[in-house]
């Protein structure tokens, strides 16, 4: 249509929606009410959207489908949506979490209610935008982009310290992520073009991999985030609205590692090897140490937040064991953190909205009250930990078997986050939901009402789903994963040719 | 018979509408009386309409005219069009706020089109001589419109300091282009880029390091920069969002002019000074506007900052910078106005604000213009995909092209630094507890917000015509 394609599709709906709700006049309950329909409906025809790029792509091959080229800054600089087996899933899931965003924010936000939806619309296109991009100009474009929305969604509908997180999280990001836009202008100097398959192509001399291994090494390693640069991300995810949270945990975490998988790996091969113990070593850090901070959390959000990033260390981990089972663990570990973390986050919200404190303290034996809520919560619970079952057993146990493989100690350390993990997951459980019921604020709590319930049964079936089946991801991830390894591979070899060759 | 428009004169038509139009207006304006002042205003606005429509429509040539001295080029063209833009939104941002405050004048559209008729000249001359008539043509009228508001103790002063500052640096460009003349026996600048080759010697470096003297006062750059906040503060918010957009744009393609025009063969020897005014500027347009209350001394920084930027393209010297420094110009330019516009429009019964926090919550009192000053705002700290990304995406492009990776690393880090006081006026608007209203915008600054709202928001879908011709327009001088 109009010589658009699907994936243009995908980026224009949630903008249209976005339009709509601008256009609407005043602020009075009807509105409020229309822009949130508007925005639910856009987010559901966004998700259906997907899936139907979803029915036309090809999960066989490594190859880019469903491309689209649009004229733009230059011959060499154009406006090109593609994708592989790497970013179609994380584009449905994505356009999955919307939808349950808009849901979990329906009686929470209560002011400024078309901003708030305007908002969301914007993060969703430059979110699915990052993952569609075919050129890295683009890719940088909505990699920022997102920034704007999500400055104003942490500010205007925080909690008590929401300017300083917000803050916190635009600077800190846009500064991981202008030293990538230099590499950006650097490869293009190099390369005479910014379309993403050719860069694959294209070799790097090894010393400048160095370089810009390193700076876009900045930018994701704050993303994803990897200690030591992890510092906003439980600042942002205390502060942030319910579903705030849940698209960052969900998918703006993810943008680090699919730009190490889409970029550092196969286009710095070199440097990725060289780079390797650093990566590693991070990793380990963030995995036992984050844990170790979780268990010391009084505030819900804060806990779920280090856990993040202690489960976003097995992704770094498995990344760069560079090998298969690492690779597709680390890409499956991702998709499922985003279904589990963004639940767990709202669970949080579900008694937030009811109590209004996030203190672990304050709650207890709410079992008693909220059965229903008691079993979700368990199962995202489990699910976090990595019980075998769930999802996110089966990305935890790849990552580590990858990493066992490239080196045992590593895999020896990770598995200590296992441990861990299960002892604050199960114990923030423990405080919340069981013991007695004493608390005269938690007296009349009510259980999950139908919209909750109706946001969370999908993300508890597909939980378990992809636990006891995980082969339709893992299917999608192996074409490009393969083809990423033989790069790394040739170019190890070729690493290797010279320096015998030297000797 | 020659053609008009081929013949020496026709290729400044547009300068010679501008000056014979101001001559005109300000007779119309002599003879009338006060009555006029208003025909007078339409009739500026009129002329800087036509004068871009010949621009347009005039060919660029290659050929110097008027004895070398004006060339008429594609970079001519392209600077032009951009100074009377910037001309014209300033003289629609002052129609309403000049009756308001009492001190309508008729004598401030002419002075308006006089200063415009010098930075054409500026953006066009091809000579020494050329080069300082139309800068101090431009800077005389601007010091009479800094103190336009004569009854005004901050306006009188702000007159005041640009005209003493100004000569000061007229005087050392003059001095500058003497020992260049001295050391070269010509003033053409074709001429000079023939006879400068190799090792230059160690006069004419003096002589260059004073007109780049000079060039720095003109554009604002550090250690040149410290007239801009008071005047920027003191002169008449139409007068600084003036000051702020097309002289800018001028001073900017004068700097061109000398240094690529006249010295393309000694690069090595002004690209240091350049580099070193750049990071200088950059770094302290971040840091000082943070402390910043009052918001018009905010934007005198963010201008600072900016001219730093443009550097980054001028300081690269290939055609890939100086078609950075066009864009970052043009989107400059753009979000500037913009931002001025609703500076303008913070008025509360009688009295125009300027301090950041009158600015508390105008996004639930004022949703459309708190968001287009959003929008400039961070367009300003370089977010994408707002224009401000692009005019800095190709100054650091041609930066790492030309090798200079620490300039580009100091740029885009200083950039995040100024990210955080842009943002801070988007916290003001977004996040804190609203204030009372405003009035209504007045039409000429509602008229130019959008346009530049436009311009600034959507850039990013149909960049290629700006950046395209801008290429072809650096080229032009290669």
């Amino acid at each position: 249509m109009f010589g658009l394609g699907i994936l243009a599709g995908l980026l224009i709906v949630p903008l249209v929606g976005a339009a709509i709700i601008l256009s609407l006049r005043g602020d009075d309950a009807d509105v409020r009410s229309n822009a949130r329909w508007i925005a639910l409906f856009a987010t559901v025809a966004t998700f259906l959207l997907s899936l139907v790029a979803w029915g036309r792509f090809d999960p066989s091959t490594s190859a880019f489908q469903l491309t689209e080229t649009h004229a733009w800054l230059a011959e060499t600089i154009r406006f090109k949506l593609t994708v592989d087996g790497f970013a179609m899933p994380f584009i449905l899931l994505t356009t999955f979490l919307m939808p349950f965003c808009i849901l979990a924010s329906w009686e929470a936000i209560e002011h400024r209610v078309k901003a708030y939806y305007v908002c969301f619309l914007v993060l969703e296109t430059t979110m699915i935008g990052v993952f569609a991009a075919g050129d890295l100009v683009l890719f940088y474009l909505m990699f920022e982009a997102g920034l704007m929305p999500m400055f104003l969604i942490i500010g205007i509908w925080g909690g008590k310290r929401r300017i300083y997180a917000s803050f916190k999280f635009f600077l800190y990001t846009l500064l991981g992520s202008v030293l990538m836009l230099l590499a950006i202008i650097a490869m293009y100097w190099h390369a005479g073009t910014t379309d993403i398959q050719a860069l694959l192509q294209h070799r790097f001399p090894a010393s400048m991999q160095t370089w810009l291994w390193l700076a876009f090494f900045a930018s994701f390693a704050v993303k994803m985030p990897m200690w030591p640069v992890h510092t906003w991300l439980p600042d942002a995810h205390v502060e942030a609205p319910t579903a705030g949270s849940v698209i960052l945990a969900g998918i703006l975490l993810k943008m680090g590692g699919y730009g190490f998988i889409r970029f550092s790996l196969p286009m710095f091969p070199d440097a990725s090897l060289y780079f390797q113990p650093l990566v590693y070593a991070l990793s380990i850090v963030a995995i036992i140490y984050a844990s170790l901070v979780a268990l010391m959390q009084e505030d819900m959000k804060k806990l779920v937040a280090y856990s993040s990033v202690a489960h976003m260390g097995f992704v770094t981990m498995g990344l760069f064991s560079l090998n298969p089972q690492g690779v597709q663990g680390a890409m499956f570990q991702m998709i499922s953190h985003g279904l589990v973390s963004g639940a767990l986050f709202l669970c949080v919200g579900v008694v937030y909205d009811r109590i209004h404190t996030r203190e672990i303290a304050a709650y207890g034996g709410l079992v008693n009250r909220m059965p229903l809520y008691a079993v979700v919560f368990l199962i995202f619970t489990m699910a976090n930990v990595g019980l075998p079952g769930t999802s996110g057993f089966v990305g935890e146990f790849l990552t580590m078997m990858g990493a066992f493989r490239s080196n045992p100690w590593v895999g020896f350390f990770s598995a200590f986050g296992v441990i861990l993990s299960a002892g604050y997951a199960l114990w923030l459980y423990a405080r919340v939901v069981y013991g007695p019921l004493e608390k005269p604020a938690l007296r009349g709590i009510l259980d999950l009402n139908r919209r909750e319930m109706i946001t969370f049964a999908p993300l508890v079936l597909l939980t378990i789903y992809y636990g006891v089946q995980p082969g339709p991801i893992l299917d999608t991830f192996a074409p490009p994963t393969e083809a990423l390894i033989r790069g790394v591979e040739t170019a190890m070899s070729a690493v290797k040719t010279a320096a015998l060759s030297g000797n | 018979m020659q053609s008009f428009a081929a013949s020496s004169f026709g290729l400044a038509t547009p300068e010679i509408i501008v000056a014979v139009g101001a001559l005109v207006l300000l007779m119309v304006g002599a003879f009338s009386g006060r009555r006029a002042t208003n025909i007078v205003g339409t009739g500026a606005f009129v002329v800087l309409l036509l004068a871009l429509i010949a621009v347009a429509f005039l060919p660029p040539s290659k050929n110097a005219i008027l004895g070398g001295a004006f060339i008429a080029d594609g970079f001519a063209k392209y600077m032009k069009v951009l100074v009377l833009i910037g001309s014209a939104a300033a003289l629609a941002l002052s129609s309403d706020y000049m009756e308001r405050e009492g001190f309508i004048r008729f004598e401030f559209p002419v002075l308006i089109l006089l200063s415009t008729v010098g930075m054409m000249m500026m953006v066009s001359a091809n000579d020494l001589i050329s080069l300082y008539l139309g800068l101090e043509l431009q800077s005389l009228a601007a010091y009479v419109v800094a103190a336009i508001h004569r009854d005004d103790a901050r306006s009188t002063e702000a007159g005041l300091k640009y005209f003493v500052l100004g000569a000061l640096s007229s005087g050392m460009l003059l001095y500058g282009a003497s020992l260049i003349y001295g050391f070269t026996g010509t003033v053409s600048f074709p001429a000079i880029a023939e006879v400068v080759r190799g090792e230059a010697a160690i006069g004419l470096i003096l002589g260059i390091v004073f007109v780049a003297a000079g060039v720095c006062f003109k554009i604002s750059a550090v250690p040149f920069h410290m007239w801009t906040p008071d005047v920027y503060e003191g002169a008449p918010t139409p007068v600084t969002a003036f000051f702020a957009s097309a002289p800018k744009v001028a001073a900017m393609a004068m700097a061109v002019r000398v240094f690529v025009g006249a010295f393309p063969e000694i690069i090595h020897s002004w690209q240091q000074i350049i580099v070193f005014v750049a990071i200088l500027s950059m770094a302290l347009g971040s840091f000082a506007a943070i402390g910043q209350r009052n918001i018009k001394r905010l934007m005198a920084y963010s201008s600072i900052g900016n001219v730093g930027y443009a550097l980054i393209g001028l300081a690269a010297g290939t055609p890939e910078g100086i078609q950075g420094v066009i864009v970052y110009m043009a989107i400059y330019l753009a979000m500037t106005l913009g931002a001025f516009a609703v500076i303008i429009g913070m008025r509360r019964g009688d009295r125009y604000l300027e301090t950041i926090d009158e600015l508390a919550g105008a996004a639930t009192t004022h949703p459309w213009r708190a968001f287009a000053l959003a929008m400039m705002l961070f367009s300003l700290a370089g977010i994408p995909p707002l224009a401000g990304f692009f005019s800095k995406f190709y100054v650091f492009a041609a930066a790492v092209q030309a090798g200079l990776y620490t300039l580009a690393v100091i740029g885009v880090v200083t950039s995040v630094i100024g990210a955080y006081y842009y943002i801070r006026v988007v916290k003001v608007m977004y996040f804190d507890e609203p204030r009372p209203a405003f009035e209504r915008m007045a039409p000429g600054a509602e008229a130019v917000l959008i346009a530049c709202s436009v311009v600034v928001t959507l850039f990013w879908i149909v960049p290629a015509p700006l950046v395209n011709s801008a290429a072809a327009a650096a080229r032009s001088l290669f």
